[in-house]
């Protein structure tokens, strides 16, 4: 498979970032939000053409993942969080 | 509304017909119903969940993994003649791999049950019992979790020789006293890598060595370890481990025991059965746990670093807003030789549950959570010798993979906040303001 163009991995990035937005909990959006960012960011400066294939063939399937996960708790939904209303305290 | 406040008048007059409480009832009856009203507003709002030493939330990726054997993959593992059980025998082997690799063990030496405290009856009692021709004394700390110490009540019933092992005052045991406990006919030293209720980190590296310098089985309930800290069955010298899959962000009702091979470590099973798990637990491998157990022992072992950094940014966070602003804060148990994620602080004269009370937006408990039904101070508190005020004054505060920077913010202020109204009330605390030293008084006169 040829390497992924840095095009490829940004339009990636934006959309696991978006299917992350979508989980209806708090706690799993923080943390899927978060560790998206902090991944693409981590492996930033990844040069070799197999590991970024590699790399992007992974983050396909988490985003898989990710958008089969949102619509399962999309299905089972639970109250809010005290967190998500409450800012000011 | 109407109706509701209306009803509790009636039941106010029925119960108690003085107009006193009557209109004290009826003050909480409009209560009530304005908080109904902003109910109606604000749905039941859930609260911040900070009590990951009890249970972890399943990991979506982990239910993401188990769901296709709950649906179309359904074969027992056990079958052999046809495909059904042999992709299921085929999930449950590569699961297998997956828990064996986080502790360095071999896929062969990882027995699935039920659970870490099903894993430890069979360790304990299994071992104990196997061996007891020759040996019949075990070794064990006077922290462990519940399940250890009755499996070891148990073993002392049936004429066991048990040895329960002072800590010290940091919640760590001593080697050289623990050296000098091992006798000739000690077949088994059972103790826990992580403690549940103060997060201390035994030296279980060290013990480890004097056990196998022993010849002695060494198990260690590692529960709260397992995915959080680097472990690993061989530079540790570990023997038996329990795991717990709800503890590591997988599902409930699955753990593991892993069983040395070499040199062979032998077990007499509880559970008379099929003969699966090499004979130590008979019954069918429920594929879908086990498949969750595998896929939460791989990401934990692939985040571990990551998971680790971020539950240590929080826990300081915690610990460090709290104590700068409340004075008289002890932290129970090592601070440095502990795992970050499982706080525990005593509030003193403040009684620990009253400030669960306060704090009711906050999932958090005063201990183990097997034990939080009761109002006795905890027995690991106690063995650390902590004064037994401080012992009702303490919480445990559980940080993981899911907790929040902003959730983090929100118990400090709370508990600040709650800390500080219920010392208020506290003659104790307004004594100790004026200089009392209040252990020097007499409170009964006899």
């Amino acid at each position: 498979m040829a390497a992924p163009t840095s095009r490829n991995v940004l339009s990636l990035y934006k959309e696991m970032m978006r299917a992350s937005e979508k989980f209806s909990s708090y706690n799993y959006k923080s943390y899927a939000m978060r560790k998206v960012a902090h991944s693409f960011r981590q492996n930033k400066g990844e040069t070799e053409p197999n590991k970024i294939a590699q790399l992007y063939s992974d983050a396909v399937k988490n985003l898989e993942i990710i958008q089969r996960q949102v619509v399962i708790g999309g299905i089972y939904t639970s109250n809010k969080s005290v967190i998500e209303t409450n800012h000011k305290h | 509304m109407l109706l509701r406040s209306t009803f509790n008048l009636i039941r106010t007059w029925r119960s108690h017909a003085t107009t006193e409480t009557l209109f004290v009832r009826r003050q909480f009856g409009a209560t009530a119903a304005k908080d109904e009203l902003d109910d109606k507003k604000h749905p039941e709002l859930r609260p911040i969940y900070l009590d990951v030493a009890a249970t972890t939330s399943l990991d979506p990726r982990v239910l993401d993994s188990m769901l296709p054997y709950f649906v179309h993959y359904y074969g027992n593992p056990h079958s052999r003649t046809h495909a059904f059980g042999w992709e299921s025998e085929l999930a449950m082997e590569n699961a297998r791999k997956e828990v064996a690799s986080i502790i360095g063990a071999d896929p062969k030496e990882i027995v699935f049950t039920s659970g870490a405290t099903e894993s430890n009856n069979i360790a304990i009692k299994g071992v104990a019992r196997f061996y007891k021709g020759k040996k019949k004394h075990v070794v064990t700390t006077q922290t462990e979790h519940k399940c250890v110490l009755d499996s070891c009540r148990t073993l002392e019933l049936d004429g066991f020789d048990v040895t329960y092992l002072p800590v010290q005052q940091n919640g760590i045991i001593d080697l050289e006293v623990f050296e000098s406990s091992l006798k000739p006919e000690t077949s088994l030293v059972s103790i826990m890598t992580v403690n549940n209720e103060i997060g201390v980190r035994q030296p279980v590296e060290e013990i480890g060595a004097i056990c196998r310098k022993k010849k002695v089985f060494f198990h260690t309930d590692a529960a709260q370890a397992v995915g959080k800290i680097p472990m690993d069955v061989n530079k540790m010298n570990i023997d038996l481990m329990s795991i717990s899959g709800h503890k590591l962000y997988g599902p409930k009702g699955v753990g593991v025991l892993y069983v040395r091979r070499r040199p062979r470590v032998r077990v007499e099973p509880i559970q008379s059965g099929g003969g699966q798990e090499r004979g130590m637990r008979s019954g069918t491998v429920p594929t879908p746990l086990v498949v969750g157990m595998g896929a939460a022992c791989r990401i934990a072992q692939e985040e571990m670093e990551y998971d680790h950094d971020w539950v240590k940014q929080l826990s300081d966070r915690l610990v460090t807003r709290l104590t700068s602003a409340l004075p008289n804060v002890v932290r129970n148990g090592d601070p440095a030789q502990s795992y970050a994620g499982c706080v525990n602080l005593s509030f003193a004269f403040v009684e620990g549950e009253s400030l669960l009370m306060a704090l009711k937006d906050i999932a958090l408990s005063s201990g183990s959570a097997c034990t939080s039904a009761s109002l006795e101070p905890s027995y690991v508190l106690r063995a650390i010798g902590a004064d037994e005020d401080l012992a009702h004054s303490s919480i445990r505060f559980g940080i993981g993979r899911f907790t929040t920077e902003e959730e983090v913010d929100y118990t400090v202020d709370k508990c600040i906040d709650a800390v500080q109204k219920l010392r208020e009330l506290s003659p104790l605390w307004e004594m100790v303001q004026e200089g009392i030293d209040i252990k020097t008084i007499k409170w009964t006169q006899h």
